[in-house]
Formats: structure tokens, sequence, C-alpha cells
């Protein structure tokens, strides 16, 4: 149970973040969930979206390196200490959480993105603590 | 006392020097034919014998030598005398590809000392002046120089090395030292620090400073005499020669004297290799007169210079060099280390990155800054920040491993480097260096 998450390299240049997010766009591609990790030199566009496949080869297209990485997408329950459960789950199973963002939509409700070392031990874990990992379709 | 360190030579008439560096020459090329196979073949392609050599005249007649004959005789095949002989070697510092191993006899020594020795008289240095000498000792030719050079003179010589900067400052200033040896950057260092530690140029007994090793300014000369209290003497030299003091300046700080007895100094058309006239500017080639153990016939220096004999307010008569004006070939120097661009695209291979780079070099706080950016492949994009600064983190290892100074390596986007439609543009050196 993981999802595709397509993770773009994006210069610290003026106007670059916006030229990946057009290609989806105009591809009429549905974005998800993004999160963007920045340091002084680049950013790692990380998105979940529709047709991952599609979104990919297009970015590349557009002279975008990326790269498909599966991560976990556990739905998490509007309450406080939900979050914390998952950590502590994934954390006895040893799993190295690498890192995470959330996401909500109307639809599909709430869920934590988990990028970590292990996805089989991850799913397990979270399932032996009922916790839902949701597939690519459950999300949109 | 006497301004000269060695005024029979310093002071000699040209047609002494001369009739010098012909006898010199003569004798020097029969002892490369005999001792050099290397040389001795290049001679032999070009169909010239020791017998056609006479005087400096006929030097034009003979092959040169190029930073690549170095690289191909690697590392004995220039080597004139038994490694028996030999007592000590100098290396620069670089890459395994273009590293250069000199060899030196207790003689060559000797002559080397002799010329480090005239730099620091020529720059008021006698034999009750504290001589710290903050160049690096090791296989760097600066350190040792002018150590020999200093205790020559009779000097209470400093050897310092380079670095630990307070220390340098505390021994300068319990030590009473008058004169100081390091490269230009390192000597505005010390004044930086000075200015910051509260302590003023009237609280330190320096009086002179010899720096060299890379390339400087008239007004980076202005600032460290003010910042230091003292008067700034250049200094010039390559291993592949001996090491410092092949030139240095005197008080009218108006080029630097060629120890001409030592080295004979050609200007050549770095296109064509023809000898120029006085006063052309050109690449600088020397000829080691005298040295045994790496008697280096017409190496070309790359340097981009000119020669004048007019006469110089000092009294002595001995050739100067300008400070080179830039270098026929794409060397740089960055913190007194040479550094060629295709060092670094061979690492860049090596390592499996495309051949797409940027080298930015600058100067901030009077040191020298090496960028370099390299356009990331998609094999080696990860999703994980952590993974990219390693290969950025490893990258950089590889080339300081390659370069002896370490760089600031950039991942960058595939096709974000300017590709040029000529030659591409692969450094941009934002450090002024010359006049």
């Amino acid at each position: 149970m993981s999802v595709k998450q397509i993770s773009i390299f994006i210069e610290n240049k003026k106007g670059k973040l916006a030229e990946a997010t057009r290609y989806i766009a105009d591809n009429k591609i549905n974005l998800r969930a993004l999160s963007i990790a920045d340091t002084q030199d680049f950013g790692i566009l990380r998105i979940i979206c529709e047709e991952p496949e599609k979104a990919e080869q297009i970015l590349q297209e557009g002279g975008f390196i990326t790269t498909t990485t599966k991560v976990l997408a556990a739905a998490i329950s509007d309450e406080p200490g939900s979050l914390a459960a998952i950590l502590e789950v994934l954390s006895e199973a040893n799993v190295v959480v690498e890192y995470t963002y959330a996401f909500l939509s109307a639809k599909a409700g709430a869920y934590m993105i988990f990028r970590v070392d292990d996805n089989h031990a991850a799913a397990a874990a979270l399932a032996g603590a009922g916790i839902k990992t949701a597939n690519q379709e459950d999300l949109f | 006392m006497s301004n000269y360190f060695q005024p029979e030579i310093e002071c000699a008439s040209a047609s002494e020097i001369r009739a010098m560096q012909s006898e010199k020459l003569v004798k020097q090329v029969k002892h490369v034919y005999d001792n050099v196979e290397y040389y001795r073949n290049l001679m032999d392609e070009k169909g010239v014998k020791p017998e056609d050599i006479q005087s400096i005249d006929d030097l034009h007649k003979l092959p040169f030598l190029t930073k690549a004959d170095l690289r191909d005789a690697y590392p004995y095949g220039l080597l004139g005398v038994n490694l028996g002989e030999c007592v000590r070697i100098h290396s620069t510092s670089g890459t395994t590809g273009r590293r250069v191993v000199a060899f030196y006899t207790q003689k060559d020594i000797d002559l080397w000392e002799d010329c480090c020795a005239r730099a620091i008289v020529a720059a008021g240095g006698n034999k009750d002046d504290v001589c710290q000498v903050a160049y690096g000792y090791g296989l760097f030719t600066g350190g040792f120089g002018l150590n020999g050079g200093s205790q020559k003179v009779g000097c209470l010589t400093l050897p310092m090395s380079s670095g630990n900067t307070e220390r340098q400052i505390q021994f300068m200033q319990d030590l009473q030292a008058t004169i100081l040896c390091c490269t230009p950057s390192y000597a505005a260092y010390i004044g930086e620090t000075l200015k910051e530690m509260g302590i003023s140029p009237d609280e330190i007994s320096l009086k002179a400073g010899i720096f060299g090793a890379e390339p400087w300014t008239e007004e980076m000369r202005r600032d460290i005499e003010k910042a230091l209290g003292i008067k700034a003497y250049d200094i010039y030299g390559l291993t592949e020669s001996t090491g410092p003091g092949v030139a240095f300046e005197c008080e009218a700080q108006k080029g630097m004297h060629i120890n001409e007895d030592h080295f004979y100094a050609e200007i050549i058309d770095p296109e064509t290799g023809e000898v120029l006239p006085e006063g052309s500017k050109g690449e600088l080639v020397f000829t080691s007169l005298d040295k045994e153990a790496f008697p280096l016939l017409r190496y070309r220096t790359r340097d981009i210079c000119l020669l004048s004999r007019e006469k110089c307010s000092c009294g002595r008569t001995l050739v100067k060099m300008r400070k080179p004006m830039g270098r026929s070939d794409d060397m740089m120097i960055i913190r007194g280390v040479n550094v060629f661009p295709s060092q670094i695209e061979t690492v860049l291979l090596k390592e499996g990155y495309s051949p797409n780079y940027l080298i930015e070099v600058d100067r901030k706080n009077n040191t020298d800054t090496l960028d370099v950016s390299v356009e990331l492949t998609p094999e080696q994009f990860s999703d994980t920040v952590k993974d990219i600064a390693k290969k950025e983190h490893d990258l950089a290892s590889a080339m300081t491993t390659m370069l002896g100074i370490s760089p600031k390596v950039h991942l960058v986007a595939p096709k974000s480097i300017t590709r040029s439609e000529g030659k591409a543009v692969r450094v941009i050196d934002k450090r002024k260096l010359h006049d």
C-alpha cells in the first residue's frame, strides 16, 4: 500500500517553481499534495498527483530532472495525538522517517505522507495498529 | 652596510653577465645532453648538438620544455645527476597528473638560498634582522627557500610556517620580527587580525615584507604596507626553476631583478615560439644555467610578462621583469595553488558527472574562493536533500584531493550552465589580479 511521489529538482531561480507547476497544469493533471525541501542552492519539489507517469514524462520533456519514489499515505483522524500515535508505531517498528508532510482533501480526508526507509515494514506496522494506508486511487 | 648580498654579480656590467651566462650555458647544455636522455632526444629531434651552442646567442636553437614534458618525464626523466647526489625534493601543490617534482643537489640548494638572500638584502635585511618566515614549509618551496636565504644573510630566522595567526602575531611582537615573508594574501590577513586585536602598526617592529607565490596588485601592496607599517617587496619564482628568488624586487619597487647569473630569461611569442626583442610583451622562458639536479633548459613558464634593462635606481644591473600580466594557458593561481580547469573536468568524469561545469573564483576578505557549479544528471538525483548534499560533499572531497585546495561544489539543474557557440566559458575569475 503505497503511492507514487514525483520529486523535481528546482533551481533557486526566479520562476523555476512556476515553470514546473505550469507544465503540470497545462496537461490538466490535478495535484493532490506537495512539499518543498529547500537549501541555499536548490529545492526539491515533491508532489502527489493523478497520472504520475504522465506527469513525470512531461516534466522530463520540459528539461526537469525528476525521480519517482514510493511513499506511504497514512489516514489521520482530526483529533489531538493522532500524528504522535502514527510516529510511535513507526518508531517501535524501527522505521526511519526521512521526511513527512500532510494534506487534506474534502473528498479523501486527511493524510500524512511518509517517506521511510522500509515501506513494507512501515505499512505492516501501521496496519497492525489499525492505521489505514492509501493506494494512489484512494486519494483522488 | 651593503645593500647587496653579492654585489659582484648584482652590479656586474652587462658584458660581464653575458660572458658568465655564455660560459655557464655551454657547460650546462653539455651536462644536460650527456645526462638527461629526455632532453637529448628533444635536441636530436631538432638536430642540435651541444657544440652548436657556443654562447648565449645560440640559446634560441634549443628546444623548449613545457609542463607536459615534465609530466611525461615524471618523476626521474629530467634528472641531471644520480639520485645519490640529490639531497632534497620540492613539489608543486596539485594533482597527480600535473604534479612537478624538482630535485636539488646541495649546490642547487646553495645557489637557491643565495637568490633568496639577495631578495632579503634588497628588502633592507641584514644579520641584525629577525626574519619571520610564514610561508608553508614542506613540499612547497616558499618556506624552505626563504628560510635558507634568511640564514645566509645571518638574520635570526623564525620558521613559523603558515597559519595559526595569533601565534604569528605573538612571536612577531615578543621576538620583534623586522621582516615578514609570506603570501600577500596572508600578509593582508595578518594585517586585518592585528587591527581586530587592537594592535597598531607602531606596536610591532616589522619594517619590510617579502611577498610572493600568487598574483597581487599595487592596490593590495599599498593596503598591506599601511596595515603592517612596512615596505612590501615582490618576489617571483617557480618550483620548476628552483622556487622563490628567481627574481626579486628592490627598493625602487618597479619590477623584479632576475637572478640572471643562474636563470636566463627570454620573452617569446607564445604562438610561434619566436624570441621577441627586449621590451616586448610575451611568454617568459627560463633556462637554468647552473642547476645540477633539475637543469631545465628553455622552460616555458606560461607567464605573460616583459623584460627591461633600463638602469635601476638601486644600482643593480640585473635585468628586470614586470609582475606577470597574465597567462598564456588557462592556469589559475588560487590560494597560492596552481589550478587547471582540466583537473576539475577529470574529477567530474571520473565521478560520473557531466562535463558541464562553471568555475567561479573570487577574493573575499583577502582569501580566494573557489566555487564549482556542476550540472546534475537524472541518475544522480534523489528525493532527499541529504543525498544531494552528500553528493556535493563527496565531489568537493574528490576535487580537494586532486587540486590541493577545497572548492565549494554546487549541483545545478541540467542545461542551466550556459553553452556557448565556440569555446565554452568554464571560468569566471572575479578577482582583480593585474593592474
